[in-house]
Order: C-alpha cells, then structure tokens, then sequence
C-alpha cells in the first residue's frame, strides 16, 4: 500500500467522521469541531492530490499546497467568527442550542 | 451578443483595470472605514456607492464598444499557474444590478443605520456599511472570478458578511439563525472545496476556460460535480436545503434581509451557472438537469403555501424568496438541447438569469417597504394591515410595484424571462415545466393579491404611526420597484443571448392580457389559502361564497398544514444534513445516468 493510498483512506476515514458529526450531534460547539474535522479531511485531500506532481520528476506538485494554505486560513476565520456567535448566543440566552423554535421566529414586539 | 465562455484568455484586454477596480475600491473603502472609524464610516460607504456604479457601467459600455469579453491576468500570469479576472456577458449584468441593489440599499439604510449624534461609534451602523462594502466586493469577485478556487474564496467571504447581517440587534434568536446559517454554510462550502480537490486531482487545473477544455465525464468529476452543485445549493438554499432561510430573513433588519434575500443568494447561484453552463455543459445531462428543476418546483409549491399561511407579512416575502429561487432553477432542463446533449448557452439561460436579476431588484424593494410598515406599525401581521394604503402610500405602492413586476406583468423583466423560458420549453418539447412556470406565476399572484386586499382594506381604528417614515427610503424602494417593472424594455440581446422572434414588444394588447388570468387564479389561490382573520365574513354576500368555497377552503387548508408540518420537518438540522447527502447522491446518480 503506498502512502498516497494511506493518506487517501485517512482523508476518507476524517470526512466521513466530520459529516457524522456535523449531521448527528446537537450541539454547537460539536459541530463547529467536526467542521473542521470535515475540513481537516478535505485538506488531506488536497494533499494527496499534490503528489501527482511528482511523477514530472518534481518532489510535488506546489499549487495544491498553496491552495490548502487558503483553505485553512479560511476555515480558521469561519471557526473563529462560528465561535464568537456561539459565545455572544450563550450570553444572550443562557443556553446554546440550534434547535428550531416552534415558528419560524417571534414577532420581536410580543417579545 | 458577447461570446461566452471566452475563447482564449492569455492575454489581457484594454479595460481589463476596470474589473480590478470592481473588486478592490469597496475593499479600499473598507480599510479606509475601520482607519476613519466612527460616524465617517456610513459617509464613506455612500461615498463609495456612486464610484461603485460607475466601474460598473464603465464595464458594461467598454464590453459593449468591444465586443468582447474583458479579461484581466493578475501579475501577468497566465493559467494554469496564473489566475484571470474575466467579465462576460453575464457578469457585466449582473455587476450592474448589483450595484444599483446596492446603491439602493445603500440609500434605503440611511434611516436604520445612522450614527445617533452624540455618539463616537454605534455598533450596529459601523458593522452594517463594513458588511454592506464587503458583501459588494465579494459578489464582484464571484462574477469576474475565473478559476474555481477564487470562486471558493469569494463565496467564503459572502458568506461571512452575510451571516453577522443576520444578527446585528444581537437578539438571542437573530445569534441562533446567524449560528445556523454560518453552520449550514459551511457544510455546503466544504462539499464545494472537496469538489474542487477531485477536480484538480484530475485535470491539475481550476481555470475555467483550460477546465472545460480537458472535463471529460469520469467518475472523479461526477462526484466533484455533484458535491460542488450541492454545496452551493446548500447557500442558495434551494428546497429542501432551506433550513436557514426563514429564520434568518425573521430577525434580520430590512436592509439585510434585502441584501440577503436579493444579492447574497444569487451569488452561489451565479456559480452553479458558471459551473454548469461553462465548465461541464455535456456533464449533467438529461437526467441531472430534470432532478435540479425538479427540486425548483417543489421550492415552488412549498414556499408559495407555506408564504401563504405566513402570519407575518416579512416571514411570507421571505417564503416568496424561497419559492423565487425554485424558479430560477427550471432554466437547467430548458437550456439542454438532446441534439447535441450538451447545455446550450441559448435563450434559457438569459430567461433565467434575467429572473434572477427581476427577483434582486423586486425582492430587495418588497422588504425595504415591508420594513418601513414594520417600523410605521411596530408588528407586521398581514392580517392586521387595515389602512396601511392609506396611511403609507407610497411604501404600499412600493410592494405593489415589485409583486406585480415578479408576477410577469409587462414590460416587467421577469415577463420577459417567462417568455423566453415558455419559448425554450416549446422549443425542447418539456410541456411539464410550461405547467410549473405557470403555477409558479399563479402563486406569486396569491400572495400578493392576500397582502394587498389586507392593505387596501379600510381600518379598524385609525392607524397611527409610531415613527415618521422616512421619504427617502420610500423613494428608494419605489424606484428599485419601478426599475424591476421596466426592466424588459432594456437591451438585452447586446450582453445575453436572445433567441430571434422572442423579444417581441411587451406593451401590446396580447401581452397585457396574457398576463390577467394569473392574477385571476391567484385570486383563487389566496382566497383559498389565505390567512383571512375575520375579513371574509364582512364581505357582502360572504354566507353564499362560504357556502361555495367552504369545502375547498377545508381542503385547501389541510393541504397547506400537511406542507406547513413536512416544512417544520425539514428545516431541523439532522434532516436538513441528511436531505443534502441525498440530494447529492440522487444528482450523482442523475449524471451517471445521463451519460
């Protein structure tokens, strides 16, 4: 089994683990973690694609290395601004759920 | 028309500067803004406005003298390893209602986000015009991006100016719809990256152009193909991916729930548009192209119910969005011509993209008036809206204007998007979709003729106003009205492909009057499907109607619980995630068939 192979089934194995988490688990914060672990997946992907470049005699192709740096920079701020809501929720209501309420929204006037 | 996608990009067009210039002034303000900070913040932003417009009618002039799409390489790099900025037809459009949305918005948000005097800096208003910039930016890089990954890139960025829109009263619920729709976003985006991993894993290009040159149909690019697509639906919140639309749009103030609903969801749209149209045209195929307009027209019937069972006149425009999305997916199966199997660049597209740009500027102006009753009233309950008319005229005139122009009466532009999507259909043999156009229509009529006859109806008790509304935003959505409701008048044929013998002259006879019975039926529908409180029973002769109407109303409303409770179902988290693996398996499946 080569390592682009190893790395592939991990990639896989990280995906399929964040999309359960993303999908299943109730809480905020859980979600926010199988995120990037969803994004931690795609990323070895990309990782994996890089060492198409090497068949040219080159140690690896640079462009997807220069793309997952992007990737990460992204996901860091979308973690970062997903946790300050979660936050900022937590000190307007107490609790931190996403759970719907019964409407689709209160009429903020009743409230 | 201008060619798209363009043939060759390896060098850069004269002009080129200009879509530089798009993307990099409302950045530049931006900077500026956070420097300057405090009260000068909503000065820049407006003072941006008008060179924002001009960049953007400079484009649309230069393409037009030059007959050629604009191209861009950024440092002088060309593709593969270079990245290009390019304008086509479709770009240069939807660039200018971009910036005429937002000069608009811009000019409607004075009222809502001005710093009070006496304070340095107000929170609200310095978030709002700093969002409001990078929302600009971000959507003029998703139409002038020229490789997937830039796309990537600007869609994050959309999607992050738009979420803390949601939540600027920072209210608990408005945090916890901003939360779900950063969330539901980011699964969608993430699907859309690990699309374009496959992609470059096996092509070792993102470039659109070098892209649609080597794509070829292998198991790699089907599943890139169908993640991308479902991740971007996921942000355009496409039935049955809608589960942050509503609460999103319920707590948002006016000007952002325009924003959103107008601008922010047609940029992923935009996207599937690029993807489908110029990366992989002979990818999808029959069956993948039926599934997605399939999708369009149950977004059509839920959202259109549920719209009409809302008790919130917001909450039914924000329903109305989601229907209105449905309809611009029906150009998909409609630009598949089976001769060639390939998705033709031909009138559908322009049908299509021409909705979308009628639904920006009616939707934006249907919320700014719907937040100026909202703030005149202090509740927006469609049920209690008695002599609004009379009190507000010229909002009421306002919402009247862009239902009308969404409905397709002429010369509006979605009369002549309807046009060319009924003349496609014809033209493929898909009588099917002729229907959904159709019903799509005669919903869009019910409830605008509900809220209307609520409006239009005399008061109970003199309606007073707990603020003075301001003018200025009252002429700001009159006008985005009026310009939806002349948008078919424009030439469109210079920057979309229009189809010989269909651009007929939309203010005859013939045209009026085609447009009359589906504000018949519509009629019909919000009769027997509206929310009436006790209005019904005032009406003269109201014992023989009930007589009449009475069991279809019962059913009617039954039919409307049932979608009321599957929509309840559906917007839950684990079946909104579940919805969106199906649904990418289900397309995945489609263009493994379609082969």
């Amino acid at each position: 089994m080569s390592a682009a192979t190893i790395f592939g089934l991990c990639a896989a194995a990280a995906v399929g683990l964040g999309l359960y988490g993303l999908i299943t688990n109730p809480q905020p914060l859980r979600k926010i973690l199988a995120f990037n672990l969803l994004g931690s997946g795609v990323f070895l992907l990309f990782g994996v694609v890089a060492r198409r470049g090497a068949a040219a005699g080159f140690g690896g192709d640079p462009v997807p290395q220069a793309l997952v740096i992007t990737g990460i920079v992204v996901a860091f701020s979308a973690t970062a601004l997903a946790v300050a809501l979660l936050l900022r929720l937590f000190q307007a209501s107490g609790s931190a759920t996403l759970r719907t309420p019964a409407s689709a929204g209160t009429d903020p006037a009743d409230a | 028309m201008i060619p798209h996608p363009a043939p060759v990009l390896d060098a850069a067009t004269s002009g080129g500067f200009l879509l530089v210039l798009a993307i990099v002034v409302p950045l530049a303000s931006v900077l500026l803004a956070f420097a300057a900070g405090g009260r000068h913040v909503e000065r820049i932003a407006l003072g941006t406005m008008p060179f924002g417009l001009a960049i953007a009618a400079a484009i649309v002039v230069t393409m037009r003298q030059a007959g050629a799409p604009l191209v861009y390489l950024l440092g002088g790099w060309a593709p593969p390893l270079g990245l290009v900025l390019h304008a086509d037809g479709l770009s240069a459009v939807m660039m200018a209602v971009t910036a005429v949305v937002i000069g608009a918005i811009g000019v409607f948000a004075r009222a809502d986000f001005t710093t009070p005097p006496g304070v340095i800096e107000a929170r609200a208003p310095f978030a709002f015009w700093i969002l409001l910039l990078v929302i600009w930016s971000a959507l003029n890089t998703v139409f002038l991006a020229g490789d997937l990954f830039t796309l990537y890139v600007a869609l994050e960025l959309l999607t992050f100016a738009a979420v803390p829109l949601v939540s600027l009263d920072g209210r608990a619920e408005t945090l916890q719809a901003a939360l779900r729709y950063l969330m539901f976003a980011l699964f969608g985006s993430v699907l859309y990256l690990a699309g374009t991993a496959l992609l470059y894993g096996a092509y070792g290009t993102l470039d659109i152009v070098l892209l649609s040159q080597r794509v070829h149909a292998g198991p790699a690019t089907l599943v890139a193909a169908a993640l991308m697509t479902v991740g971007l639906l996921a942000k355009t919140a496409l039935f049955p991916l809608h589960l942050w639309l509503p609460p999103a749009h319920a707590g948002a103030p006016a000007a952002g729930s325009a924003v959103l609903s107008a601008l922010v969801v047609k940029g992923s749209f935009f996207i599937v548009v690029r993807l489908w149209f110029d990366v992989m045209p002979a990818l999808p195929g029959f069956a993948a192209t039926q599934l997605l307009a399939g999708l369009g027209a149950a977004a059509i019937v839920f959202g259109s119910v549920v719209a009409l069972r809302q008790e919130r006149l917001k909450l039914l425009i924000a329903y109305s969005t989601l229907a209105q999305i449905g309809y611009l997916f029906l150009m998909f199966p409609l630009a598949f011509s089976a001769g060639s199997a390939l998705l033709e660049s031909n009138g559908a597209l322009t049908g299509g993209l021409l909705q979308a740009i009628s639904h920006a500027t009616a939707k934006a102006a249907m919320f700014m008036s719907a937040g100026l009753i909202y703030a005149a009233l202090g509740h927006d309950r469609i049920t209690a809206l008695g002599g609004i008319a009379r009190a507000l005229p010229m909002s009421v005139l306002a919402f009247a204007l862009g239902g009308i122009a969404l409905i397709g009466v002429p010369p509006s532009g979605a009369y002549l998007a309807k046009e060319l999507l009924l003349h496609a259909a014809a033209g493929t043999e898909q009588w099917w979709w002729v229907v959904v156009i159709q019903v799509g229509g005669i919903f869009t009529s019910g409830y605008l003729l509900l809220v209307l006859a609520h409006a239009l109806a005399p008061a109970d008790a003199p309606v007073t106003l707990r603020v003075p509304v301001s003018r200025i935003g009252e002429a700001a959505a009159l006008a985005l009205a009026l310009c939806s409701l002349l948008l078919g008048l424009l030439p469109w044929q210079a920057y979309l492909p229009v189809p010989a013998g269909t651009a007929s002259n939309p203010l005859t006879l013939e045209a009026l009057s085609s447009a009359l019975w589906p504000l018949l039926a519509g009629g019909v529908v919000a009769i027997l499907l509206g929310r009436w409180g006790d209005r019904l029973a005032r009406v003269p002769f109201a014992e023989v109607a009930v007589a009449w109407v009475g069991p279809a109303r019962r059913a009617a409303l039954a039919l409307g619980r049932v979608l009321e409770r599957a929509d309840g179902t559906l917007r839950q988290w684990p079946a909104a995630g579940v919805s969106l693996l199906v649904v990418t398996i289900a397309l995945g499946m489609a263009m493994l068939a379609g082969r």
